[in-house]
């Protein structure tokens, strides 16, 4: 009977634990956001460093983003194709699923995952680093505000970038659902233009951006957050990385849950 | 000058510094002196305001820092150089944007201006033709003197330096120690050095302070130091073998 009580009890103790870890971490980022949405020091040194993020984190993630999209585009256009074998069924159907599927979830929150590991780890390591060389305590001692320096135009840069690469991702998603197609013969081409063009509904490309600005913010704040709080060295940087891109990770799914529902219910 | 008054730190409750008071002087060079984990770059830090006093007072010429708002924090800090242990340049930035870095971000000088006041700073720790390099690009010694001329940029009153020395050979370390000494009487900023290598205790140090388990046990000068009566400062200052012969052939 004492080792059930035991049991039990150690088991609260952990869910307690976990739950006041949640709760320091959500105090500290809603703090360190405080810290980031502060008056820049001078505009001109804050719209150049909007700049250096946009190629930085927003153009270097193009080739990756076009690369998955094309390939996302034809597996989700074969396997459709595949799975639908009723003669009844019309294969312009194949068109439409591929369009509805890349719109709605491919193009903003796989696309939001990928960029959680690319930018997210990228974001958290910089930032890290600058923290274990003491690069944000020489910023700190000269009166700047790190996190307003280094953070702010990262995120400004993403969340102004991130709708631009899914809707690239779009394009490309469909365009590589065309080509699988056409070349598989699965689809003739005509049907998959028509399907592509069937029954549109404008609301999900703006569903999908009002996602890609929600998926951007989490990314870019949740890994400088990670990256902004590193103690240690090298290693710690990059366990902060990785816990960034976790992070961001659960986060983009949690959130993509929340905005379906509010957006598409 | 700068003046602690009865500085205590404590780090999840256990005590780091344990009532610090002394006076730092303008004009000279200061050192902090003392083993590694006594305590000597917490009181740094505590100096210069990235840890704040458990209990205490820092003045800053009768400023006293804890009574200072935000704004006013942000302006002393102008008014302050460091220079970091591992130098702490931006790698992202070549020799001369560094040295720019606070005169661009504080200062309303003209472009013209702000470079000249750069090149200034960069020719006074001798090292020209290095505008163009990337921190990664230059030796520990030359990242030392881009990190003294940051320092400098803005002209400062109080100078810190943690640890200057650190990873050094011991002639660089000899050629920093001299910068350090030289532009703090020729701007005479208060300087204060966290040092563990004698070199520049005896080289520098006008006025040296010893702490020992976080607390200060003797302050004096470099005159002084070789014949105080402490045990625990005759260990430090007497560890290595070069000090013990000077020791013995002076006796």
């Amino acid at each position: 009977m004492q080792d059930y009580y035991y049991f039990y009890l150690t088991k609260l103790r952990t869910i307690f634990d976990i739950a006041m870890r949640m709760f320091y971490h959500l105090g500290r980022y809603t703090l360190f956001l405080k810290k980031v949405f502060g008056k820049p020091e001078k505009h001109a040194i804050f719209i150049r460093q909007i700049v250096r993020e946009i190629d930085k984190l927003g153009i270097d993630s193009l080739g990756i983003v076009v690369i998955i999209s094309a390939f996302m585009g034809a597996v989700i256009t074969l396997q459709t194709a595949y799975g639908i074998d009723l003669p009844i069924i019309p294969r312009y159907t194949v068109g439409f699923a591929a369009r509805d599927s890349i719109l709605l979830e491919f193009s903003s929150t796989i696309v939001g995952l990928i960029l959680a590991g690319k930018v997210g780890s990228n974001i958290a390591s910089e930032i890290g680093t600058m923290r274990v060389t003491e690069q944000i305590d020489a910023l700190e001692i000269m009166g700047v505000n790190p996190a307003n320096y280094l953070v702010l135009p990262k995120v400004i840069a993403f969340i102004t970038f991130i709708p631009f690469l899914v809707i690239i991702s779009m394009g490309i998603g469909i365009t590589g659902g065309f080509v699988a197609g056409s070349l598989t013969g699965e689809v003739p081409s005509p049907e998959y233009i028509y399907g592509i063009q069937y029954a549109f509904q404008p609301f999900y490309v703006v569903y999908a951006l009002i996602k890609a600005v929600v998926f951007g913010f989490i990314i870019a704040t949740i890994s400088a957050y990670y990256g902004y709080y590193v103690q240690g060295g090298a290693l710690e940087v990059g366990k902060a990385s990785t816990k960034a891109v976790v992070s961001s990770s659960i986060q983009i799914l949690l959130f993509n849950l929340i905005l379906t529902q509010l957006l598409l219910a | 000058m700068i003046e602690t008054i009865d500085v205590h730190k404590s780090f999840d409750g256990k005590e780091i510094l344990k009532g610090i008071s002394t006076v730092f002087e303008k004009g000279k060079t200061n050192l902090i002196i003392g083993q590694s984990g006594s305590g000597k770059t917490v009181l740094l830090k505590s100096l210069v305001g990235l840890h704040e006093v458990s209990s205490g007072d820092i003045q800053y010429d009768g400023r006293s820092f804890k009574g200072l708002d935000d704004a006013q924090k942000k302006l002393l800090r102008q008014d302050i150089g460091m220079l970091f242990q591992g130098s702490a340049l931006f790698d992202s930035l070549t020799v001369e944007e560094n040295v720019r870095f606070p005169l661009d971000m504080f200062t309303n000088w003209s472009e013209e201006e702000r470079r000249e006041r750069a090149n200034f700073c960069i020719e006074r720790v001798k090292l020209e033709n290095a505008n163009a390099k990337f921190p990664s690009e230059i030796s520990g010694g030359m990242q030392k003197r881009v990190a003294i001329a940051r320092a400098i940029a803005l002209n400062p009153k109080y100078l810190f330096c943690d640890e200057p020395n650190s990873g050094l050979d011991p002639r660089t370390s000899i050629v920093i120690d001299e910068l350090i000494h030289e532009i703090t009487h020729e701007f005479q900023m208060t300087t204060i050095v966290n040092t563990h290598d004698m070199n520049s205790v005896m080289g520098i140090g006008e006025k040296i302070i010893f702490i020992y388990e976080g607390n200060k046990l003797w302050e004096g000068t470099s005159d002084d130091v070789l014949h105080v009566q402490n045990k625990k400062l005759e260990d430090f200052i007497f560890a290595s073998p070069l000090f013990k012969k000077i020791r013995e052939n002076n006796k």
